[in-house]
């Protein structure tokens, strides 16, 4: 097959996108645990969280019965063990991210609140699970799982403790005002520690019996800073605080909690040593912080995408259904049958919220997938390195030969079948180290991408939607509660680290050797995609992405007018347009995969038979859609950045230099005639009596950015049918069957 | 001992969904039927939900599900049925549509049942809906009772409960929103389920998962049904003027009623 089935005249879209669908395109079409999962957790949401919305349970941010309740639901359908590998009582062996990333996505579906009370406890054990020694992992984790019937067991509840009132944590996760101190060290036994914590926003603290909290040492005998587990009826006070005046996610519970309690030093998460009568953590909270964050982030970024495609079908009813009723209006008449949707512009801006959406989704499950594959190499990795007794510089030492390694397989696999060192590439592909540098330099770089684009823009693509709806899309009444789910995103964006956490994040990663000769062929790739399926929109991202590589050359090694270095951690007027710039190629790319990944396999799928044309038809045409966006939008920031930075020629003596001067250009008219005219129509002119045109200046020179300007002339090209696309995509909308009423209460 | 308890039900169209009879080439058929989401027909998940319910009180029984449906349609209401309670599929290839013939469709289960391994018949006990979201015309379940040879039949079933001594108590809805009751000495015998009291059970992946592991090749084992031709229809169309969704919050029982004796009354 060389080309898509696009869009013949036969080939619409006849229903909303189903599950088969989306199991081929989010890859766990094989997966029937995950797609129980699914199942389980739509149950939950367009269930007990959809008819709790409908009865006003937000409009108190006040944790109440009813709210509680949904933890039951929780236990019930299986969310709250899901995040427990079977041998600690849970049920879904190997990496969890793509499951949890589903759930999140089902409940953020209907109510992103009641997806942060689920993931909350995830987040209070995260810590635990990544770096907690076995006998903490045990303990903790089992204590999560309802008991069985008859077991007897109380059930434990968790929550996170990071952010701490003002002036602490917050961003800066650095400015720790958290102590740990030793109360008692009895001779030859264990530490006793004293903790003095004050949270700020801590979601689940209602209910949790346990806190992880992050804390520094305020105590010769500890060195650094550590996260610890504290417990309700350790000694001292375990104070759930007042609860958080909060606008949005009022399914979750969040408070500002006090604790200042004595635990004991096993509770130090990853344990500790003593050295020279000092207790050395394993384990830095930035050291834990990272590693948790750097999977749970992911889900947030779920949360946003699914809101906006859930915002598709209540859109498209309320469209249709506008004018319906009306004395003139007869059913069977175009006004009837198509309301608003006889109207361009309602069309076309649903096709931006859809587009917009499905690039979120996929980028947000392709980050998914990316954790669950590095998870088993990366616990390989610190294994390796644990046995080798290399850590902190030392192990950077060690995987900075291993990038040279990745960089060279990278090499290997561009080359000729023929001019490649087989057994080389052989070693290079066996060796697990190689294997982790390339996808760590790419999960780096995806998480922090989905989390701030995903929440970001999709906060704004959120009131895009709310705004369809007229006034009753910021109503309580709103089908699919689409106002909830607008300002709910801002939370989506602020919270787990808000967007500056994640552009400066990215400034690091997105420059990483690794990943970046990843992405040069991530380039190659959009190209023989775009050869096989021309209406992806494939080569315009092609083009962008060229550009917003060469740009971030060119910056690293540029500096501005005044000769201060452009592309540097404290530049973040350079550093983070860049990196929202690579935002929207990596969830363009991402959706470009995901629909050539349904045109491909879906076909073996014999429940999506009849529905696959349409689907890959209309789906290639959002893709042209988002990609054609997203190349404007690389184009609008790397022009910016590229020229923004030098300074603007004045009508000065240096800025006249390339300047023509009249009296000299009519002495020539007498030799070339007509130069006068030209060069007035192609340069600047200065005119006898010291006059120039009505302009800031001298045009701007681009001496140097020629290559620059070329692939800006192109990308505009490239974007050639992107509309045609979007005419296209607007008038599936009015040809699709959607039920008769939504899934779940409004 | 526990009994062998055998649960009749296929697919249907999520009833959300906007149906609209259309012209097929086997006949007639729904719009983008293949395409609609599907669900386990109500009053089958009744029995299904019944039927799970009296094998965890009564030890040593066995559950199956019969489905007759498009195979690729059963796997996926599959991912969420098993999650219900835990059972074993019987899967045939076929059309679940309510426009086959009922005669052939029931002859088709009764077979299958038949040809379950380690049935045993003294112990059987039938169960599917007294009549579907597809066909609804209480005409199935009967036939594969006829089939099977089993003389005990109820129908619109409400409750089912073993007395002290193994005898099965019976409530069957009769007019005027009341029920006959009926005593059996015990199996075998069959029962078409109203709606049955319980409600329907969370969705949990593990029991799914432990169902899937028999599921999967009972759906890769299905064989095809041969419905025979069945009867031609000249024409169907759909009581269009009693689809008229809207979606109405907070209103009263009375007031439900009064519209609906006013709608009535025309
Ligand atoms: C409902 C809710 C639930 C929450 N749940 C939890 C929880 O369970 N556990 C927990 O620990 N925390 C939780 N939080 C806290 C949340 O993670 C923090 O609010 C968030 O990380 C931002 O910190 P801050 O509010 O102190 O913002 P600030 O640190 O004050 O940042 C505000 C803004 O300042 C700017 N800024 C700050 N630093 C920089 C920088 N370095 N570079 C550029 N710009 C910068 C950015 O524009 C930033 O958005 C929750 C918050 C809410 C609202």
């Amino acid at each position: 097959m060389r080309t898509l089935p696009i869009s013949s005249a036969a080939e619409i879209l006849r229903t909303l996108p189903d599950d088969a669908a989306r199991q081929v395109m989010w890859r766990f079409g094989d997966r029937y645990d995950l797609q129980m999962v699914v199942q389980a957790a739509r149950g939950v949401a367009r269930g007990p969280v959809a008819r709790m919305v409908a009865a006003g349970a937000r409009n108190t941010h006040d944790w109440t019965p009813e709210k509680a309740s949904l933890l039951a639901a929780f236990d019930e359908s299986g969310i709250t063990s899901l995040f427990v590998n079977p041998e600690l009582g849970g049920y879904l062996a190997g990496p969890k991210n793509l499951a949890l990333a589903l759930v999140a996505f089902e409940l953020a579906w209907v109510d992103a609140g009641a997806a942060t009370s689920s993931l909350a406890g995830v987040l209070a054990l995260e810590p635990i699970h990544e770096r907690g020694t076995p006998a903490q992992r045990e303990h903790y984790m089992r204590q999560v799982v309802p008991p069985a019937p008859g077991e007897g067991r109380e059930q434990k509840r968790g929550a996170f403790c990071l952010t701490e009132p003002i002036p602490y944590v917050g961003v800066e996760t650095g400015l720790l005002g958290g102590k740990v101190r030793v109360a008692e060290w009895p001779e030859g036994g264990e530490p006793v520690l004293q903790v003095d914590k004050r949270g700020r926003f801590i979601t689940n603290m209602a209910f949790a019996n346990f806190v992880t909290a992050a804390v520094e040492a305020a105590d010769d005998r500890i060195k650094g800073t550590c996260m610890v587990i504290l417990e309700e009826g350790d000694p001292g006070t375990f104070d759930r605080g007042v609860p958080t005046r909060k606008l949005v996610h009022q399914l979750s519970s969040t408070r500002d909690p006090a604790f200042s309690l004595k635990v004991p030093a096993s509770r130090i998460i990853g344990g500790y040593t003593v050295k020279d009568g000092v207790i050395v953590p394993h384990y830095s909270h930035g050291e834990i912080i990272e590693a948790v964050f750097r999977r749970t982030r992911v889900t947030v970024g779920l949360m946003t995408a699914a809101k906006l495609l859930s915002a598709v079908e209540p859109v498209i009813r309320y469209q249709r259904g506008r004018f319906r009723g009306g004395d003139s209006v007869t059913p069977g008449s175009a006004r009837h049958e198509l309301g608003l949707q006889q109207r361009q512009d309602a069309l076309h801006r649903l096709v931006d919220v859809w587009a917009a959406g499905e690039a979120s989704a996929s980028l947000g499950f392709a980050a998914a997938r990316v954790f669950d594959e590095v998870d088993p190499f990366e616990r390989r990795k610190d294994t390796y390195f644990a046995q080798k007794g290399l850590s902190g510089r030392a192990q950077l030492k060690a995987l900075a030969e291993v990038n040279r390694d990745a960089l060279e397989y990278l090499k290997l696999t561009r080359r000729p079948a023929a001019a490649r060192d087989v057994a080389r590439l052989a070693a290079l592909e066996a060796n697990e180290l190689v294997r982790f540098v390339l996808l760590d330099s790419v999960a780096n770089v995806l998480c922090p991408a989905c989390k701030l684009w995903n929440t970001g823009q999709g906060a704004t693509m959120m009131r895009e939607a709310v705004s369809l709806m007229g006034g009753y899309g910021i109503t309580e009444d709103c089908p699919g509660f689409l106002g909830h789910k607008w300002m709910d995103s801002q939370l989506e964006a602020t919270y787990e680290g808000p967007e500056a956490v994640q552009r400066r994040q990215l400034s690091v990663t997105m420059t990483h050797e690794v990943f970046l000769a990843q992405f040069r062929q991530w380039i190659e790739e959009m190209r023989r995609i775009a050869d096989a399926h021309p209406g992806t929109g494939a080569c315009t991202l092609a083009s962008a992405m060229q550009m917003w590589l060469w740009t971030l050359l060119y910056l690293q090694r540029t500096t501005d007018a005044d000769g201060n270095k452009l592309y540097q951690g404290a530049r973040q007027g350079v550093t983070f347009p860049l990196a929202d710039a690579l935002c929207w190629l990596l969830a363009a790319r991402y959706q470009v995969l995901d629909v050539l990944e349904l045109a491909e396999k879906g076909a073996a799928e014999p429940a999506l038979a009849g529905a696959l044309p349409g689907l890959v038809g209309f789906f290639t045409d959002l893709c042209h859609v988002q990609t054609a966006r997203a190349a404007g939008e690389v184009g609008r920031i790397t022009a910016e950045l590229v020229f923004g930075y030098r300074r603007h020629p004045a009508w000065d003596e240096e800025g006249c230099r390339t300047c023509h001067q009249a009296d000299e250009l009519e002495a020539l008219e007498e030799f070339i005639p007509g130069i006068s005219g030209t060069a007035r129509a192609l340069g600047d002119v200065i005119e006898a009596d010291g006059s120039h045109p009505a302009k800031a200046g001298p045009c701007a020179r681009t001496e140097g950015l020629e290559p620059f300007l070329r692939m800006r002339a192109k990308m505009d090209g490239c974007l050639t049918g992107a509309r045609l696309a979007k005419d296209r995509a607007a008038e599936r909308l009015t040809q699709v069957m959607i039920p008769e009423a939504l899934g779940y209460p409004v | 001992m526990g009994y062998h308890i055998v649960v009749c039900g296929s697919l249907v169209p999520d009833p959300l969904q906007t149906l609209e009879p259309v012209q097929g080439p086997q006949g007639p058929a729904l719009k983008n039927e293949m395409m609609l989401p599907a669900v386990l027909d109500p009053w089958a998940s009744h029995a299904l939900y019944e039927a799970a319910h009296l094998a965890r009180t009564v030890a040593g029984s066995r559950v199956w599900l019969v489905s007759l449906g498009p195979k690729a349609k059963l796997q996926q209401v599959m991912m969420t049925v098993a999650q219900k309670a835990p059972f074993e599929l019987v899967a045939i290839d076929g059309s679940a549509s309510g426009f086959t013939d009922a005669a052939a469709v029931a002859g088709a289960l009764a077979d299958a049942i038949e040809a379950i391994p380690d049935l045993d018949r003294t112990r059987l006990l039938v169960f599917g809906g007294w009549e579907s979201a597809s066909r609804g015309a209480s005409a199935v379940m009967q036939i594969v009772g006829e089939r099977l040879g089993l003389v005990d039949q109820f129908q619109g079933v409400d409750a089912l409960t073993v007395e002290d001594g193994g005898a099965l108590r019976v409530l069957e809805r009769i007019e005027g929103g009341r029920h006959q009751v009926s005593t059996l000495a015990g199996p075998p015998a069959l029962f078409g389920w109203a709606t049955g009291h319980l409600g329907e059970p969370p969705n949990n992946p593990q029991i799914g998962m432990a169902n899937m592991r028999a599921i999967m090749p009972a759906l890769q084992r299905a064989k095809p049904a041969a419905l025979g031709a069945g009867p031609t229809f000249a024409r169907v169309s759909l009581p269009k003027q009693t689809r008229q969704t809207r979606v109405v919050k907070d209103l009263a029982v009375d007031a439900i009623a009064k519209e609906i004796v006013d709608w009535i009354k025309g």
